[in-house]
C-alpha cells in the first residue's frame, strides 16, 4: 500500500524514522542507586552521584543491562557483547553533570526488525537500526514562578532505552503500528511499561518528503510526542508542511520542531545561532561493558512468548484470522485472557466472543481487560453453555449482558432466571402447530417456493417461546411439518 | 621534648604507642607550626578546632587499645578531597563556601585508620598546574628559599601539601597526581611523594580533573611513611568502576633494604636535549648508589616518550573539560545572576566568575580537541598514542623490575618567572607525565641538591600494583643518598 | 597548521559555557593554537592498527545490584545551593 500525499506539482511519499525513549523497569538507577519510583517528593529519588557533586562516579545498575538485552532479544536484535558508555556534552538546567551518560560508537544492542500488523492483517517490515542506555534528564517546571524555573531531579539519572527505527516507515498509519507494536513488545517483556501519556515511552519523530523514486530529502525530527494518535497526526501534518514548502520553491531547513495539536501545527524549537555540538567520547569513569554469551542466555530463558510468536501460534492452534489473533496478541493481558476463555473450546467461536462482544464492551466502559467484570472463566462457560445447547445465541447475548453488570457466573444467571433452551420437541411441536395453524395463508406461500418465509416462521416460533427454543430445531421440525 | 613536628610519621607512631606522648601534643605542635609558617599559605583551611577533637578522640581510642594504622597522626589533606562539613574548594571561587555533605573515601579510610586533620591544604586551581601559583586563595611558597632569598614555588598541583610537610606543619599529606602532581611538588620541596598505580585508590569524592588518570597518594618525610600512609588509604571501592579489585598488601613489610638482583631500568630518552647538567649528574648518582647495592643496571628504550606531554596535553583537557560542566552555579558553589539573565547568562556569567585562567584556559583547549570535526585527528589519535607509550613501559618492564629517571628537569623556579609561558610550565610535567598516561606507580625522593643547594628528586617507575617494588628500591635508594639537608626557609 | 580565528574561539568559550572578553579571544586564540603544535606532533606517530586506550585500567565495568541504596536525602542534596525553593532548585526561567 503506498501513501501519497498529492501535491500540485505531483504525488510526494514520506520517509519516516522513529526514535522511542522508554524509561526502563527497574528498582534503582542506571548508576546511582537512588529509587525509580513515581511521585516522590522533589529531589527525594537523588542521590549526590545523580546531584552530580563533586567527586560522584557512576556504577552500572546490573539489571539495566539485562532489561536492554532483553529488549534486544525481543527486537530480535544483535546483542553486541562489548559496547561503551559515552558522554554527550551539552549545559541544560535539567542535566546536572553537564553531560549525558549515552552511548554512541558501540551501543548495547544493534541492528534488529518489528514486525508490523496493519489493520487489514497484513504485515510490514520495520527495520531496528540500534538500542542503547542512557541516562534520563531531571524535570524543568516553569510555571511555578514568573521570574524562575523549578528543577527537580528526581527523574535524573533514570535509565533509558533508546530505539532507533531504520527510515523504513512510510505512511502515518505504519508509524502508529510500530508504536503499538514496540509498546506491546516491551510490555510483554517487562522492560518498559510504555505509558506513553506519563511519558515512560517517548516518540521522536523523523520525517521527510520526495518524490518517488528519488534519494531522501532533508527531514526534520518533531520531538516529544506523547500518544500514538499525535504521532501519527504530527507525521502527517508535517510531511503536508514539507510539500507545501518544496512545492512553493522553497528547501526544508534541517531542524527541531514540536507539535502543537490543539492548533494541529509543528513549529520550530527556537534555534540558538550556534547549533549543538556534543563532543562525544567515552566515559573514563566507566569501562567498557562486556559480558558473554551465557549472560545472554540466562536471559534468553527469561524471554516470554513474545506477540508475533503468540500470534502465529493462535492463528495454527485455534484458526485465528490474521486480523483476530492480532488484536488478542496486542496486549498480553489480552491473550492471557483469551488462551483461559478457549482452553478446550472452540477458538474460533472464544475469539469472537472475547473481540466482538467483550471487548466491545469493555471499550465502551473505557474499562481495562484487567478492571473486566466478566471473568475468563466465566466467559468460558458462557460459551460451553451455548455449545451444549443449553442456551440459544441469542440468550447468550442477554446472559452476558446481565455477566457484565453483575460479573456473576453465567450458569447461575441462567438458572435463576430460567433462560435454559427448550429442547423438548414435543414443546416445540406445540409452538410450531400452533403458528402454523394461524397462518396458513403463509405456509401456502412456503409449498409454493417461497423459502424465506421459513425464517418469518422460526422467528414468530421464538417468539412464541420467549426466544428459549433451540432455532436449530425449530428450523427443522419446520421444515418437516410444513416441506414434509 | 624532641620538637615534634620534626619527627616522621613511623617514629610518631612509635612515639604514640610508647605512651612518650599524647596524639593531643602532636597535634598542638602542629597547629602551633601552622601559626608560625602560615606566610607559606600552604593551608586554604586549617582545621584546628576538628583536630584537637580528633586528637581527643584518638588518644582514647588507643586507651582502649584500639590503636588503628594511622592513628593520632596529624595530616594535611590536599583541598581536592571533599572533606564532610568541612570547606572544600579545589582552590577555586567556584567553590568557595561548598561545604561536601559527605567524605571522600580516601580520607574516611584515613579518618577510619586514626588519622587526624590538621586543615585543607593548598594547590592548583583544580589540580591543574605545576607551580601552585593558580589558586585563588593565593600562591604557596616553597619553604625553600632561592639563593636570593626569592620565594619559590613548591610545585604543583600539590603544592601547599609538600609546602605543608617540608616545613614541618604536618606529618604527612594527601596529594592526588595527574600529570606529575605529587611527584613534582615532592621533587621541589625535597620530601618523598608516591603515585600509586591507577586504580590502586579509590577516586570516589576527589574532586574529578581528568578521569582517566587521577590518583590519590601520600605525600610524606621518608619512604617508609609513604608505605604505611599508602597503606590507609588503597584499597578497593565499589563506588568507583575504576578502582581495583586488587587486594591491598602490606607495603611497609616491603621495605626489606635488600635489592640484589633486581634489574633498574634507565630509558635513554629521558635523557632530553638541553637537559642540565646537575640533573644528569644526579641521575648517575643515583645509577650508581643502587649499582653499589647490588642491582643491576639495564638500558631499556621508550620510544614513545618525546610525545607523552602533547598526549597528555590533549587527553586531560578533554576529560576536564567535562568533568568541570557541572561547576554552573545551580547546584553548589558561586552563582552569578543578573536581574532579567536567562540561563546560559547564568552559566557564562558563573563560569567566567568562578574559575581562574589557566581553568579556563584547559576547559576551552578540552572543549576544542573534542569539538566537532576534530575528535579523530586529536582526542581519538592521542587515545591511540597513549597506548603506544602504555606499550612501550609493559615492553620495558619485560626485561627490568622498575625504572630510574629525573622527578623534574630543574629544581624549584621562583614565583612569577615562567609565568605568561604555558609551554615552559608545561615541560615541568615531561617526565611525569609518561607514567600518569600509563597509569603506572611512581615515587619520587630527594636524591641531592642543585648548585643553589635547591632538592632535586629521582623517581621510580613501576609495574603495575607493583608499588612494593618501587618502594624497596625507593627505601635502599634513600639510605644510600642520604638526604638531610633541610629548608632554608624554616626557623629553627 | 595555521591559527584559530576568532569566530571559532568564540563558539567554544559558548560550548564552555565561559563569558570571554574580546581580548581574552584573542588570547585564546593563540592558546589553542599553541595546544595545535602538540596536536602536529602527535600526526607523525603510527598508529596503524591501534586502539584508541581510554583506561589504563585493565578491567571490564563491574555490574552493581539493582536495590534501591541511596536517595532520601533531600536536605543533602540541597544544603550547598544557591536559590532553592520548595524543595527544588531556582534557576532563571528558562523558555523552551
Amino acid at each position: 500500500m503506498s501513501y501519497v500525499i498529492e501535491g500540485s506539482t505531483g504525488p510526494w511519499e514520506i520517509v519516516v524514522g522513529l526514535e522511542v525513549h522508554c524509561q526502563v523497569i527497574s528498582e534503582s538507577k542506571l548508576f546511582s542507586g537512588a529509587s525509580t519510583k513515581f511521585g516522590n517528593e522533589p529531589n527525594t529519588n537523588v542521590s549526590l552521584v545523580d546531584a552530580a557533586m563533586p567527586g560522584m562516579l557512576p556504577v552500572v545498575n546490573a539489571q539495566c543491562v539485562r532489561q536492554a538485552v532483553k529488549t534486544g532479544l525481543g527486537l530480535k536484535a544483535k546483542i553486541n557483547k562489548e559496547s561503551v558508555f559515552a558522554r554527550k556534552n551539552y549545559f541544560y538546567a535539567d542535566l546536572p553533570q553537564g553531560y549525558q551518560i549515552s552511548q554512541f560508537d558501540k551501543p548495547i544492542v544493534g541492528e534488529g526488525t518489528i514486525i508490523l500488523d496493519m489493520p487489514d492483517g497484513s504485515t510490514k517490515s520495520v527495520g531496528i537500526e540500534r538500542l542503547h542506555l542512557e541516562q534520563d534528564a531531571g524535570k524543568s517546571m516553569h510555571d511555578q514562578d514568573p521570574k524562575y524555573s523549578h528543577i527537580d531531579l528526581n527523574r535524573s539519572g533514570v535509565a533509558l532505552m533508546e530505539i532507533v527505527s531504520m527510515p523504513d516507515i512510510r505512511t502515518p498509519e505504519e508509524a502508529g503500528a510500530y508504536l503499538t507494536k514496540l509498546r506491546a513488545i516491551v510490555r510483554y517483556l517487562g522492560t518498559c511499561d510504555g505509558n506513553m501519556n506519563e511519558g515512560s515511552m517517548r516518540c521522536d519523530a523523523n520525517v521527510s518528503v520526495r518524490r518517488p523514486g528519488e534519494p531522501f530529502g532533508t527531514r526534520c525530527e518533531i520531538k516529544n510526542v506523547n500518544s500514538i494518535r499525535f504521532v501519527m497526526q504530527a507525521i502527517e501534518i508535517e510531511a503536508k508542511r514539507q510539500v507545501e514548502v518544496l512545492e512553493a520553491g522553497g528547501e526544508i531547513v534541517q531542524e527541531t520542531r514540536l507539535y502543537d495539536q490543539r492548533l494541529g501545527e509543528t513549529r520550530s524549537m527556537r534555534s540558538k545561532e550556534m547549533a549543538h555540538d556534543y563532543r562525544y567520547f567515552p566515559d573514563p569513569d566507566l569501562l567498557p561493558l562486556v559480558f558473554d554469551d551465557a549472560f545472554i542466555s540466562e536471559i534468553e530463558k527469561e524471554l516470554p512468548e513474545l506477540p508475533d510468536e503468540k500470534k502465529a501460534r493462535f492463528m495454527r492452534e485455534n484458526g485465528l484470522s490474521a486480523y483476530d489473533a492480532g488484536v488478542l496478541v496486542a496486549e498480553k493481558e489480552k491473550a492471557d485472557y483469551y488462551e483461559i476463555v478457549a482452553k478446550g473450546r472452540d477458538g474460533k467461536l472464544a475469539a469472537n466472543w472475547v473481540i466482538t462482544n467483550l471487548f466491545g464492551a469493555l471499550n465502551k466502559a473505557e474499562v481495562g481487560i484487567a478492571d473486566s467484570p466478566v471473568s475468563a472463566e466465566n466467559l468460558g462457560k458462557l460459551i460451553d453453555l451455548i455449545s451444549n445447547d443449553t442456551i440459544s445465541g441469542r440468550i447468550a447475548k442477554d446472559v452476558f449482558e446481565i455477566m457484565i453488570e453483575t460479573g456473576d457466573d453465567p450458569e447461575k444467571i441462567v438458572e435463576e432466571k430460567g433462560l435454559k433452551q427448550i429442547t423438548d420437541t414435543g414443546a416445540i411441536e406445540g409452538a410450531i402447530d400452533e403458528v402454523i395453524a394461524a397462518n396458513p395463508d403463509k405456509v401456502q406461500e412456503i409449498r409454493d417456493g417461497k423459502d424465506r418465509m421459513l425464517g418469518w416462521f422460526v422467528g414468530q416460533v421464538m417468539k412464541a417461546t420467549g426466544g428459549k427454543a433451540n432455532p436449530g430445531m425449530v428450523n427443522k421440525l419446520l421444515r418437516d411439518k410444513i416441506l414434509g | 621534648m624532641t620538637d615534634l613536628t620534626k619527627l616522621t610519621l613511623a617514629e610518631a607512631r612509635d612515639g604514640l604507642a610508647k605512651g612518650e606522648y599524647t596524639s593531643v601534643e602532636l597535634t598542638e605542635a602542629h597547629l602551633k607550626s601552622m601559626e608560625a609558617h602560615r606566610n607559606l599559605n600552604a593551608y586554604i583551611t586549617e582545621t584546628p578546632e576538628k583536630a584537637i577533637e580528633m586528637a581527643k578522640a584518638s588518644d582514647a581510642k588507643r586507651a582502649k587499645g584500639e590503636a588503628g594504622k594511622m592513628e593520632g597522626l596529624p595530616i594535611a589533606v590536599k583541598d581536592l578531597f571533599c572533606t564532610e562539613g568541612v570547606q572544600t574548594t579545589a582552590a577555586s571561587h567556584i567553590l568557595e563556601g561548598f561545604k561536601p555533605e559527605y567524605e571522600s573515601t580516601v580520607t574516611s579510610k584515613l579518618f577510619e585508620n586514626g588519622a587526624v586533620m590538621l586543615g585543607k591544604a593548598n594547590l592548583d586551581e583544580f589540580a591543574m598546574g605545576s607551580s601552585n601559583t593558580s589558586s585563588y586563595y593565593g600562591n604557596a611558597i616553597n619553604p625553600w628559599k632561592g639563593k636570593d632569598g626569592k620565594d619559590l614555588v613548591p610545585g604543583g598541583s600539590s603544592g601547599g601539601s609538600a609546602a605543608a610537610v617540608a616545613a614541618n606543619m604536618a606529618l604527612a599529606a594527601t596529594g592526588t597526581d595527574t600529570g606529575g602532581s605529587i611527584r613534582q611538588p615532592a621533587s621541589y620541596c625535597g620530601i618523598v611523594g608516591l603515585k600509586p598505580t591507577y586504580g590502586r585508590c579509590s577516586r570516589w569524592g576527589i574532586v574529578a580533573f581528568a578521569s582517566s588518570l587521577d590518583q590519590a597518594g601520600p605525600m610524606t618525610k621518608t619512604v617508609r611513611d609513604a608505605a604505611i600512609m599508602l597503606g590507609s588509604m588503597a584499597g578497593h571501592d565499589a563506588k568507583d568502576s575504576t578502582s581495583a579489585p586488587m587486594a591491598v598488601p602490606d607495603f611497609e613489610a616491603a621495605l626489606t633494604g635488600d635489592i640484589r638482583g633486581m634489574k633498574i631500568g634507565i630509558p635513554k630518552e629521558y635523557r632530553v636535549d638541553g637537559m642540565p647538567e646537575e640533573i644528569s649528574k644526579l641521575w648517575d648518582d643515583g645509577v650508581a648508589m643502587l649499582r653499589d647495592a647490588g642491582a643491576e643496571v639495564v638500558d631499556v628504550t621508550l620510544p614513545h616518550t618525546k610525545y607523552a606531554l602533547g598526549t597528555y596535553y590533549i587527553v586531560a583537557p578533554a576529560e576536564a573539560s567535562s568533568n568541570l560542566a557541572r561547576y554552573d552555579g545551580l547546584r553548589y558553589g558561586q552563582r552569578v545572576m543578573d536581574e532579567g539573565d536567562s540561563l546560559d547568562d547564568m552559566y557564562m556569567k558563573s563560569r567566567a566568575a568562578g574559575f581562574g585562567k589557566e581553568v579556563q584556559r584547559r576547559i576551552m583547549i578540552g572543549t576544542y580537541v573534542l569539538s566537532a570535526g576534530y575528535y579523530d585527528a586529536y582526542y581519538n589519535k592521542a587515545l591511540k598514542v597513549r597506548r603506544r607509550i602504555y606499550e612501550d613501559f609493559a615492553n620495558a618492564f619485560g626485561t627490568v623490575d622498575t625504572i630510574l629517571a629525573p622527578t623534574a628537569p630543574s629544581a624549584a623556579f621562583a614565583i612569577g618567572e615562567n609565568e605568561g609561558d604555558p609551554v615552559k610550565m608545561y615541560l615541568n610535567d615531561v617526565f611525569t607525565v609518561p607514567a600518569s598516561l600509563a597509569g603506572l606507580p611512581g615515587l619520587s625522593l630527594p636524591t641531592g641538591l642543585s648548585s643553589e643547594g635547591l632538592p632535586l628528586g629521582l623517581q621510580l617507575i613501576g609495574k603495575p600494583f607493583d608499588e612494593e617494588t618501587v618502594l624497596r628500591v625507593g627505601g635502599v635508594l634513600e639510605s644510600a643518598a642520604n638526604f638531610t639537608a633541610k629548608p632554608s626557609g624554616l626557623e629553627g | 597548521m595555521s591559527s584559530l580565528d576568532k569566530e571559532t574561539v568564540r563558539r567554544i568559550a559558548y560550548l564552555s559555557r565561559i563569558n570571554v572578553s574580546e581580548e581574552g579571544l584573542s588570547e585564546l586564540a593563540g592558546d589553542l593554537t599553541r595546544i595545535l603544535d602538540f596536536v602536529e606532533e602527535l600526526q607523525e606517530v603510527d598508529v596503524e592498527g591501534c586502539e584508541p586506550l581510554t583506561s589504563v585500567a585493565d578491567l571490564t565495568l563491574p555490574l552493581r545490584k539493582d536495590e534501591v541504596t541511596d536517595g532520601n536525602i533531600q536536605q543533602k542534596v540541597l544544603s550547598n545551593a544557591p536559590m532553592t525553593d520548595a524543595g527544588c532548585f531556582v534557576v532563571p526561567k528558562v523558555v523552551e
